[in-house]
C-alpha cells in the first residue's frame, strides 16, 4: 500500500513577512470615511465638543498608517503562510471535513449577513425555518426531544448542560446537596472544566482494563450528591463503551442527569441514538461534524434534551405553528442566555444545508467510510517499525479514530512524537494531533481520517509517517532540527513562559526587547 | 436495507465501491459492518433516521435554500436603527476577502510553523486591539461581550479572593443573563454575588453616592460600560476607578472598540480589565452570529496567570525570523481540566482576523474620522427626531452611537410606532421593556435607537419624517 506512495517535494510560502506594526508610512490610508454633512455640523458643532472633557482620546492609538492594497497583500501573505487544510490534515477529534463553498456564498449574502436578530420574526422566516429545520433533522439522530444553537463551541454546549443541569436540580431543591459531576478521564476536558466553572466538584474515573472505567468504579463514585453523568463515548483513542446504558441506568438511580458528548460522533452517526441509550441530553459540534468550517470559531454547539429538560433550555426558542416561525421568549423556567442573542446563524445555516445534502444515507455512509478509513490506516500505520497501538490488548476494532505511539521509536532514536510531527509538516501534512493532558499513552498521536479524505491521501500520509520514522533511525539531525521546508524555522519556547520575555502585544515587544 | 447513495458523493472521496472494496481488502475483513464490532446490538438505532431526501446535488441544494432565504427581510433593503448588541457598521470589502480565505477558515490547531501565518494574524488582533484599548496583553477572543465580561469578574474573583461584584443596573438584559450564569447559583459555595448600582434619572450615568454605598472590602470588582448599552458616554470612569480603588476591587470596563478612536483608552481613567464586543470592527451582524468578545489587561503576571484564553506571544527563531506562539498555554482547560482557569475551546478565532484586518486599515486617523461621524450623526439624528411631538430624549448625557427615544408622549406603543415604520422600509429602534429588574415597565414606551456612520443625513431626515408621520397617525 503506502511503499508505492510518491513523496510530493512540498515548500510552504515563506515571505518573510514583517509584523503588521514594522509596515506602513505616515499619512497613508486604508479607509476613508466623508465629512459629516453641512446641516449635521450645524446642528451638532464639533465632534469634540460632544465628548466630556475627561473621556476624550488624548494619544491617538499607535496603529500603522497602511494603504488598502498593502493591508490585503499582507493578510493574503499571512493566509498563504498557513497550511489549515490545503495539505493533508487528519486532525483527531476534529473531524476535519470538506466545508461547501456553497454555503460560503449563500451565507454571505444580505439575507443573513445584513440581517439583525432583533428584527420583527416576520422578516426572518427563512432563517428561522432552516434553523427549526436542523433542529428536526438533530432531533432524528438523536431522539432528543428539543434543540438549541445558543453555544458558541462545543465546550459552551458542556457548559450550557451544566447550566441546565443546576437549574433542573435547583427545581427540586436539590442543588445545594447535589454538587458533584463525573466524568472520565477519557471525556474531554471541557466537561470536567465547565462542570467546575458552572460550581460542581469534579469526579474522575480512570480507564481499566477493558479500556473505559468499570461499573464498579461508576457505583461507587455515584451518590446523593451526583448532579450528572458527562462523557464521550466512544473516547478518543476509538474504544466504545458497551456498558453505557448502565452506566445511563445507575446515575438516573442515583437522581443525576446523563449528558453525552457528541464531539466523537462521526463513527457513530446514524448508527446510535443518544435518548435511545438514556441520556437526557447531548451535544453535536456543528463546525466539525456537519460540515462548517473551523478555523478555531465561530462554531455552534447544538445541545438537545429531553421534554423533562426542555423547559431550562437557554431563550430563546425557535417554535413553528402552520408553516409560521417565532422565537419562544417565554420560558420561566429557562437558564437565560448561555450567549448573546441566538447562536453562530451563519454556521448554523451550514450545519442544516450540509444535513440537506447527505440526507439520512449520506450521513450513513460517511460514518462508515469514516469507521472503514480508520481502520484501513491501521494496517499501515502498524506496519512502520516502532509505531505501537494504545491499548493493544484490545482486540475489537476501533471506530473512527485510533491513538498510536511511538514510544518504542523514541527508546531506539531518542526522536519523539513532538519532533516527528515538526517534521511531518515539512511534507505539507498538518501536524496530527496528540492527546489531551494527561498523556495516558506516551509519546501519542491520534489521527482520524473521516470520510472526506482519499484513499490516496491517507496512504500518502502513512507514507510520510513511515519516511520521518526512518529519517529517525537513519539521520536523525534531519528530524531533530525540522522543520526545514516550512514558513520558519525552530524557536525555543521557554521564554513564552517568562514574564520578562513573554510579548502578547507588539508594545509589550518594544517595552521588553525592542529599540535599546 | 439501508437506502444507499446512487452515486459517489461530492464530499466523501471513498464512496466508490471499487475503493471501499479495496480498503476492506486491505483490512480483512468482508464487510463494513464487521467493524462496527464493538457497539451492542441492542444500542443500535431502534428506527431508521428520518431525514429528508439527500440533496448531494449543488444545483439543487442552492435553489432550496435560496428559496429560504429569499423570505427574509434585510437591513440593506430597509433602512435599519436597531441596535444593542449588534450593530450595522460599515465592513471593508478587503475584511471579507481575508475571512474567506480557504487557509485561515480551515486552520484547526496546527504548529507554530505549518499554521505560522494564522498564529501571525491572531498576533497581530492582539497587538493591534492592545493599542486601541491601552493594554499591554489582549488574550485571543471569547464568545461573546457577555463572556469576556464574566470572565473578567471570574477573574478578578480569583485575585482579590472576594465573591461580589457591582455593575450598573441599566445593563444590557442578555449581557448580564450570560454574566449572572458564569457567576454561578446561591446555591453553590463558589457563587458570586452580583449587586446592581443605580443610576441618575437626569443623566443616565451611573448613580455614585450609590456604588459608594455598596463599595466595601467584600467587593471583587465594579464593571460598568462605556458607552453604556443605553449609549451614554460614562464621563466619570476616574471616580468610579478610584472608589473601587479604594476598596481593594478590581475595574473592569466593558468598552466599545469603534469609539476608542476618540474616546479614552479605559487603563487612562483607571480601568485594570478592559473587556468589549468585536463585531464593529469589520463583522457583519450576521443576524447575531457576528459577537465575538475581548479581553485585556496590563502586563502583569498576577493577570496573564489568570486568563482563561489563548494568549499568543511574539518570539525570534533561531535563525532569527519572527515566530508566534502559544503562551501559558498549561494554565488552561487543556493543560488542568478542571484545575484550570475557567475553560477554553473553540471560540470565535476567524473573526479576531477580520479585527486585525480591520484595524490596520483603519490606522488611527481612520478612527478618529470614524467615531467623530458617529458622534455627529447619531447626535443629529437625537437632535432632530426630539423635534417631534411627543417623541423625547429619556436622557440627557453625552451619547456616542445609541440613545433612548421616548414615545410617552404621542400615546402610542414601541410596538405600534415599529409597526407603522415598517410600512416605511424602516426597522425602529428596539423597546426596551425587557430591561432589567423592576426598570422594565419604567421604560416600556422606550426605543433603544442606533445611528452609525452608514447612516447619511438624509436617511436620518428620512427616519424623522416617517417618524413624526407614525407619532401623529
Amino acid at each position: 500500500m503506502s511503499e508505492n506512495t510518491k513523496l510530493r517535494r512540498y515548500h510552504a510560502a515563506r515571505w518573510d513577512e514583517p509584523v503588521i506594526h514594522e509596515m506602513g508610512h505616515p499619512g497613508r490610508r486604508g479607509n476613508v470615511f466623508p465629512k459629516p454633512e453641512d446641516a449635521v455640523r450645524e446642528a451638532v458643532g464639533p465632534a469634540a465638543d460632544l465628548i466630556p472633557v475627561a473621556l476624550r482620546r488624548k494619544a491617538a492609538p499607535a496603529l500603522p498608517e497602511m494603504d488598502e492594497y498593502d493591508v490585503l497583500r499582507h493578510f493574503i501573505h499571512l493566509s498563504q503562510q498557513t497550511l489549515g487544510m490545503m495539505g493533508i490534515s487528519l486532525f483527531g477529534t476534529c473531524t476535519m471535513k470538506y466545508n461547501s463553498r456553497l454555503m460560503e456564498g449563500l451565507t454571505a449574502r444580505p439575507e443573513v449577513r445584513a440581517a439583525h436578530p432583533h428584527q420583527d420574526e416576520d422578516t426572518l422566516q427563512g432563517t428561522l425555518a432552516m434553523i427549526h429545520g436542523l433542529d428536526r433533522i438533530l432531533r432524528s439522530l438523536s431522539g432528543m426531544d428539543r434543540f438549541v444553537f445558543q453555544a458558541g463551541g462545543g465546550a459552551d454546549a458542556a457548559y450550557t448542560h451544566c447550566c441546565v443541569t443546576r437549574a433542573y436540580h435547583a427545581s427540586r431543591g436539590e442543588l445545594a446537596q447535589r454538587d458533584e459531576i463525573v466524568t472520565t478521564i477519557q471525556t474531554h476536558p471541557c466537561n470536567a472544566a465547565t462542570a467546575a466553572t458552572a460550581g460542581f466538584k469534579v469526579v474522575t474515573l480512570m480507564i481499566e482494563e477493558n479500556g473505559y472505567p468499570s461499573l464498579d468504579a461508576l457505583k461507587a463514585a455515584v451518590s446523593d450528591r451526583t448532579a450528572a453523568l458527562m462523557i464521550n463515548n466512544p473516547d478518543d483513542m476509538g474504544v466504545y463503551n458497551p456498558e453505557i446504558r448502565d452506566w445511563v441506568r445507575i446515575v438516573h438511580e442515583a437522581g443525576g442527569l446523563c449528558f453525552y458528548d457528541h464531539a466523537n460522533f462521526n463513527g457513530v452517526m446514524g448508527k446510535l441514538r443518544a435518548r435511545e441509550l438514556g441520556f437526557d441530553a447531548c451535544m453535536y459540534m456543528l463546525h466539525k461534524t456537519f460540515g462548517a468550517p473551523k478555523g478555531n470559531g465561530p462554531a455552534v454547539g447544538a445541545y438537545g434534551c429531553s421534554e423533562e429538560l426542555a423547559p431550562f433550555l437557554p431563550a430563546p426558542l425557535v417554535v413553528e405553528e402552520a408553516g409560521c416561525y417565532w422565537l419562544d421568549r417565554d420560558r420561566p423556567q429557562s437558564v437565560g442566555k448561555i450567549r448573546e442573542f441566538w447562536g453562530n446563524v451563519p454556521v448554523i445555516l451550514k450545519a442544516y444545508a450540509w444535513a440537506r445534502a447527505m440526507g439520512a444515507e449520506g450521513i450513513d455512509e460517511a460514518s462508515d467510510l469514516s469507521v472503514l478509513a480508520n481502520n484501513y490506516m491501521e494496517k499501515g500505520l502498524l506496519a512502520i517499525p516502532g509505531v505501537t497501538k494504545s491499548q493493544s490488548h484490545l482486540t475489537q476494532r476501533r471506530l473512527e479514530m485510533t491513538r498510536y505511539s511511538v514510544e518504542k521509536l523514541q527508546e531506539e532514536t531518542g526522536i519523539g512524537i513532538g519532533e516527528i510531527s515538526n517534521r511531518m509538516t515539512d511534507f505539507g501534512i498538518d501536524a496530527p494531533w496528540l492527546a489531551h493532558e494527561p498523556w495516558l499513552v506516551p509519546e501519542p498521536f491520534t489521527p482520524e481520517a473521516g470520510e472526506l479524505w482519499s484513499k490516496e491521501d491517507i496512504d500518502r500520509w502513512i507514507a510520510v509517517l513511515a519516511e520521518v520514522a526512518r529519517e529517525a533511525r537513519e539521520e536523525p539531525e534531519t528530524v531533530k532540527t525540522a522543520p526545514h521546508n516550512q514558513v520558519v524555522h525552530a524557536f525555543d519556547p521557554a521564554p513564552l513562559e517568562d514574564p520578562d520575555h513573554w510579548a502578547m502585544t507588539w508594545r509589550a515587544w518594544q517595552r521588553k526587547r525592542g529599540r535599546g | 436495507m439501508k437506502n444507499r447513495l446512487e452515486t459517489a458523493h461530492p464530499y466523501m472521496a471513498n464512496s466508490v465501491p471499487a475503493i471501499k472494496e479495496a480498503m476492506l481488502r486491505a483490512i480483512g475483513v468482508a464487510t463494513v459492518e464487521e467493524l462496527f464490532e464493538q457497539i451492542p446490538a441492542e444500542h443500535r438505532l431502534r428506527s431508521p433516521l428520518d431525514l429528508p431526501p439527500a440533496m448531494p446535488s449543488e444545483n439543487e441544494l442552492r435553489r432550496h435554500v435560496l428559496d429560504q432565504l429569499r423570505r427574509n427581510e434585510t437591513c440593506e433593503d430597509n433602512l435599519s436603527f436597531i441596535g444593542g448588541g449588534c450593530w450595522q457598521h460599515h465592513v471593508p470589502a478587503v475584511c471579507d476577502e481575508i475571512a474567506g480565505r480557504a487557509e485561515m477558515m480551515t486552520s484547526v490547531w496546527g504548529t507554530p510553523y505549518s499554521d505560522h501565518g494564522r498564529n501571525q494574524a491572531w498576533f497581530e488582533f492582539a497587538s493591534l486591539l492592545g493599542e486601541l484599548v491601552g493594554c499591554d496583553v489582549v488574550g485571543q477572543p471569547v464568545y461573546s461581550w457577555g463572556y469576556a465580561a464574566g470572565h473578567a469578574i471570574r477573574m478578578a474573583a480569583r485575585l482579590t479572593g472576594r465573591r461580589r461584584v457591582l455593575l450598573p443596573c441599566l445593563i444590557d438584559p442578555e449581557r448580564l443573563s450570560v454574566i449572572s450564569n458564569l457567576c454561578g447559583s446561591k446555591e453553590m459555595a463558589s457563587h458570586i454575588e452580583i449587586v446592581e448600582i443605580g443610576f441618575d434619572d437626569e443623566t443616565g450615568l451611573l448613580d455614585l453616592a450609590d456604588l459608594e454605598a455598596k463599595l466595601s472590602g467584600e467587593t471583587a470588582a465594579v464593571y460598568f460600560d462605556c458607552p453604556s448599552h443605553l449609549g451614554l458616554i460614562e464621563s466619570q470612569g476616574a471616580e468610579i476607578a478610584a472608589l473601587a480603588r479604594l476598596h481593594g476591587a478590581e475595574t473592569i470596563v466593558g468598552a466599545d472598540p469603534i469609539s476608542l478612536g476618540v474616546l479614552e483608552a479605559p487603563p487612562v481613567y483607571g480601568a485594570d480589565i478592559v473587556v468589549g464586543p468585536m463585531q464593529p470592527l469589520g463583522i457583519h451582524m450576521n443576524t447575531g452570529g457576528g459577537v465575538g468578545g475581548f479581553l485585556a489587561t496590563r502586563d502583569e503576571a498576577r493577570y496573564v496567570h489568570e486568563y482563561p484564553t489563548l494568549l499568543i506571544s511574539l518570539a525570534r527563531t533561531r535563525r532569527d525570523e519572527w515566530a508566534f506562539a502559544l503562551s501559558c498555554a498549561h494554565q488552561t482547560s487543556y493543560g488542568l481540566r478542571e484545575e484550570g482557569k475557567d475553560w477554553t475551546g473553540n471560540s470565535v478565532n476567524n473573526w479576531a482576523i477580520v479585527n486585525a484586518v480591520y484595524l490596520a486599515l483603519m490606522g488611527p486617523a481612520g478612527m478618529r474620522e470614524l467615531g467623530e461621524l458617529i458622534l455627529q450623526r447619531a447626535n443629529y439624528a437625537a437632535f432632530k427626531l426630539v423635534e417631534i411631538d411627543g417623541v423625547a430624549l429619556r436622557f440627557s448625557g453625552p451619547l456616542f452611537k445609541e440613545f433612548v427615544l421616548d414615545y410617552a408622549g404621542t400615546g402610542k406603543s414601541v410596538a405600534a410606532i415599529n409597526a407603522g415604520l415598517r410600512r416605511h422600509g424602516i426597522f425602529g429602534g428596539r423597546g426596551l421593556g425587557d430591561l432589567g429588574g423592576d426598570l422594565g415597565p419604567d421604560f416600556e414606551t422606550c426605543a433603544l435607537t442606533c445611528v452609525t456612520e452608514i447612516h447619511s443625513q438624509a436617511d436620518i431626515d428620512r427616519f424623522a419624517d416617517a417618524l413624526a408621520e407614525e407619532a401623529a397617525r
